[in-house]
């Protein structure tokens, strides 16, 4: 069951966009809630058999142990207050204590690729462990960006993985963009410092960098990241302005150790997180997000560019959380 | 990340200390305790639930014996019974059929082409003509990938790269092998998620085309709670042959393999633990289960320690500890090996014991950088004998490197600790490295 049921009902892409996400999500839209459901069927109140069954709940999103006892514990409080807290009000409460467990986007919130605010050229920096779907989110990013009329450049960074570049090349190609490539086995860092230098010469509205995966506990691998980053600094001061971590719905506790360890390498500032089609839970994003701070941006649905979304979090509760939703 | 089991077990166990006997009353904050543990492992809930009911039987009414800490006594039974579901002994891979034909599969990103570089490595070594085939037709430059991969590791590739029929490639592959001599066949095929059934019905074509001596179902060892319906949505459609773990390099407790063990009960047969080709290894279950836990993984430390540091280097540094004659030269030499063997904070976590106590420690790497400044900045005279070292040496050494006198005066004192320890132990015989790195 997938803690990320959601469909952006508000959502302003295109029309029938929120249709789709929703059939990318058939299978597991009604996930939380059906169980939720299920737990609380025959009481008119919570007590400790259902708060159990919450617990089993989450912690089979992955949700983690400390942030799913966290939410239960408040639920506790709030039962100890308040003597009674039925069914019907149960939805709300909880959509309010995820919802403060997770920070709001951060600007420019590019709901609609538009890029509204943003400097220019505005330098996306990919990072990630191995198979996350990196180099696949930075090909839906910038089919998103250009089906904007954005002006995209691309910079193939990823210069160890066996074809990687290759890949990046396919995806410019199905999308106009431009590309930056030194072939295989480049300097990374040189790659994202000419990508940037051309971002700016050319006028380009983004600059995506793509990076090779890497675990995080390869100390090596993590100072390379902290370089780029730096050598991108020399030549426009403020980028990369969004350093973008991708975590794989799938993940399980250790997403908590990626985003310790790529935060201090590289001041990661949002998630993608990818491959949330399919029986994908994601649930650790919840306790991610929280424990450091990082908003969910991006949302991978299915193969297609277009299966792309901005993240919208009251959207996303409100999936999860209203009873309507659940039922439509 | 959590801190780990055996932490939590000395904590919820302290009452039970002096009590004699394990009874239901006194574990069962502590059966919760080690629900929790392994939840956090990546381990599956339900999975978690009936390990931990099987623990508690076998704890039931054991004695606490005074030198055992109950903590550790149960430790020990939930690390047995973990290497029990884990699987015993090891299970080879068969290379049955002429070809051999072995299928790959698994979701995005789990590492199945990576997995198919290597295993056609370790085919050759086994003295097998492998044959590794694109069959990802959907991935861009996934062929390439492969065929990048199969050059490195000297293997040869089958790819069409017009033909976007995965079963039809598969099948003229196996030809190919019949009519060249290769005598495995290794498919590797593109990530699918199980809820898309058209892509789980190709898979289910290939395999019904080439009738397989072995499908590998490859995972990444990362995977949270989905490890198992995914692994038994693939085993419906494909009832795979043995299991793939990757990326084992990472610090990953790794759980989704006892979830995936418990689910399907097919047996893990490779592990892949690096970016290499060779960075492949057979399952050691026992080694699985000390991560799990937490408990301290001693054979990975003393294995990475072998492969990293110069055995060469190590016999000059005991001979020159056995003359006494141990220096700052030496002493930059050591930082660097311990350097070259990773995160300071995953070695010392490595130990067991240490896991625990050093979770909240920030262990910084950048320490042993201001002890390199401070050596680099002496003269080679200086660094061989330290005596030299005045006030107005130390003063120049302090500057050139950017630290204070102090500073300084406490590399000192600490250098002089370790050759009085080294000088203790000359006697004994000790095979070189600093103290407890090797026995």
């Amino acid at each position: 069951m997938a803690i990320f049921n959601f469909f952006s009902k508000k959502n302003p892409d295109s029309g029938n966009e929120p249709a789709e996400t929703r059939q990318g999500l058939e299978k597991t839209r009604t996930g939380f809630f059906e169980k939720l459901g299920r737990a609380l069927l025959g009481k008119s109140t919570v007590d400790a058999a259902f708060l159990d069954e919450l617990e089993e709940i989450l912690l089979t999103s992955d949700v983690g142990v400390e942030t799913t006892v966290e939410i239960i514990q408040r639920l506790e409080q709030r039962v100890a207050r308040d003597k009674y807290i039925d069914k019907s009000s149960l939805p709300a409460f909880l959509a309010e204590e995820v919802a403060a467990l997770m920070p709001d986007p951060m600007a420019p919130v590019n709901s609609d690729f538009s890029l509204a605010g943003a400097p220019k050229p505005y330098v996306i920096l990919v990072v990630g462990v191995n198979g996350v779907g990196k180099t696949t989110t930075i090909g839906k990013l910038a089919a998103r960006f250009a089906a904007e009329g954005k002006k995209v450049v691309l910079g193939a960074a990823d210069t160890f993985r066996a074809a990687a570049v290759d890949q990046l090349t396919i995806w410019k190609e199905r999308t106009g963009a431009e590309i930056v490539s030194m072939g295989m086995n480049a300097d990374p860092a040189s790659v994202a410092f000419e990508t940037v230098k051309k971002g700016l010469e050319s006028g380009a509205d983004v600059v995506i960098i793509d990076t090779a995966g890497r675990l995080h506990n390869k100390v090596g691998l993590m100072n390379e990241l902290a370089k780029i980053r730096r050598v991108i600094q020399k030549f426009m001061e403020q980028a990369p302005h969004e350093v973008l971590l991708v975590i794989d719905a799938t993940t399980g506790q250790n997403a908590y150790e990626q985003a310790r360890e790529f935060t201090q390498a590289t001041q990661v500032n949002a998630l993608a997180v990818t491959k949330l089609d399919g029986t994908a839970r994601g649930g650790v994003v919840i306790g991610v997000s929280h424990t450091f701070g990082l908003p969910v941006k991006y949302i991978g649905l299915g193969e297609k560019a277009a299966d792309l979304k901005p993240f919208h979090k009251a959207d996303f509760l409100d999936a999860i959380f209203n009873h309507e939703n659940q039922k439509s | 990340m959590f801190d780990n089991l055996q932490h939590k077990l000395d904590k919820a166990l302290k009452s039970l200390k002096g009590q004699g006997r394990i009874n239901d009353l006194n574990v069962a904050d502590t059966v919760k305790e080690i629900r929790r543990a392994l939840i956090s492992a990546d381990v599956h809930f339900k999975v978690a639930k009936d390990f931990t009911d099987k623990v508690l039987e076998d704890a039931r009414g054991q004695n606490v014996i005074r030198s055992v800490s109950p903590g550790q006594l149960l430790t020990k039974i939930v690390h047995d019974n973990l290497v029990d579901i884990l699987g015993g002994q090891k299970s080879d891979i068969h290379l049955s059929g002429s070809p051999a034909v072995i299928l790959i599969a698994g979701l995005q990103g789990s590492g199945k082409t990576t997995f198919t570089g290597k295993l056609g490595r370790w085919l050759k070594a086994q003295g097998r003509n492998p044959l590794l085939v694109a069959a990802d037709v959907y991935r861009p430059a996934a062929r390439e990938q492969l065929k990048v991969l199969g050059s490195a590791v000297e293997a040869a590739v089958y790819s069409e790269d017009q033909n976007q029929n995965a079963v039809q490639i598969a099948e003229n592959a196996i030809k190919y092998a019949k009519a060249n001599n290769y005598n495995v066949v290794v498919i590797d095929t593109a990530g699918r998620l199980t809820v898309d059934k058209a892509m789980m019905d190709e898979i289910a074509a290939v395999k019904k085309a080439v009738n397989p001596a072995e499908i590998l179902f490859v995972v990444d060892s990362m995977t949270g709670q989905d490890a198992v319906n995914t692994a038994k949505a693939f085993h419906d459609v494909l009832n795979f042959t043995g299991v793939v773990l990757t990326k084992l390099d990472g610090d990953t407790r790794g759980g989704a393999a006892l979830s995936i063990k418990s689910v399907v009960q097919k047996p893990i047969k490779f592990v892949s633990t690096g970016e290499k080709p060779d960075a492949l290894d057979v399952f050691y279950p026992d080694r699985m289960a000390g991560r799990i836990l937490g408990m301290g993984d001693v054979v990975s430390l003393v294995e990475r320690a072998q492969a990293t540091i110069d055995a060469e280097e190590a016999e000059k540094l005991s001979r020159k500890i056995a003359r006494n004659n141990f220096d700052f030269e030496d002493f930059l030499a050591q930082l660097q090996q311990i350097k070259k063997m990773g995160n300071v904070k995953d070695l010392l976590g490595m130990l067991p014991g240490v896991g625990s106590q050093i979770k909240d420690l920030d262990v910084d790497d950048k320490a042993f950088k201001g002890i390199e400044a401070l050596i680099q900045s002496m003269t080679p005279q200086e660094r061989t004998r330290p005596e030299l070292l005045n006030a107005s040496r130390k003063q120049r050494i302090a500057a050139g490197s950017g630290s204070t006198v102090q500073e300084l005066n406490k590399l000192l004192t600490q250098f002089n600790q370790m050759r009085q320890m080294m000088k203790m132990m000359k006697n004994k015989r000790f095979p070189g490295m600093m103290p407890g790195m090797k026995r």
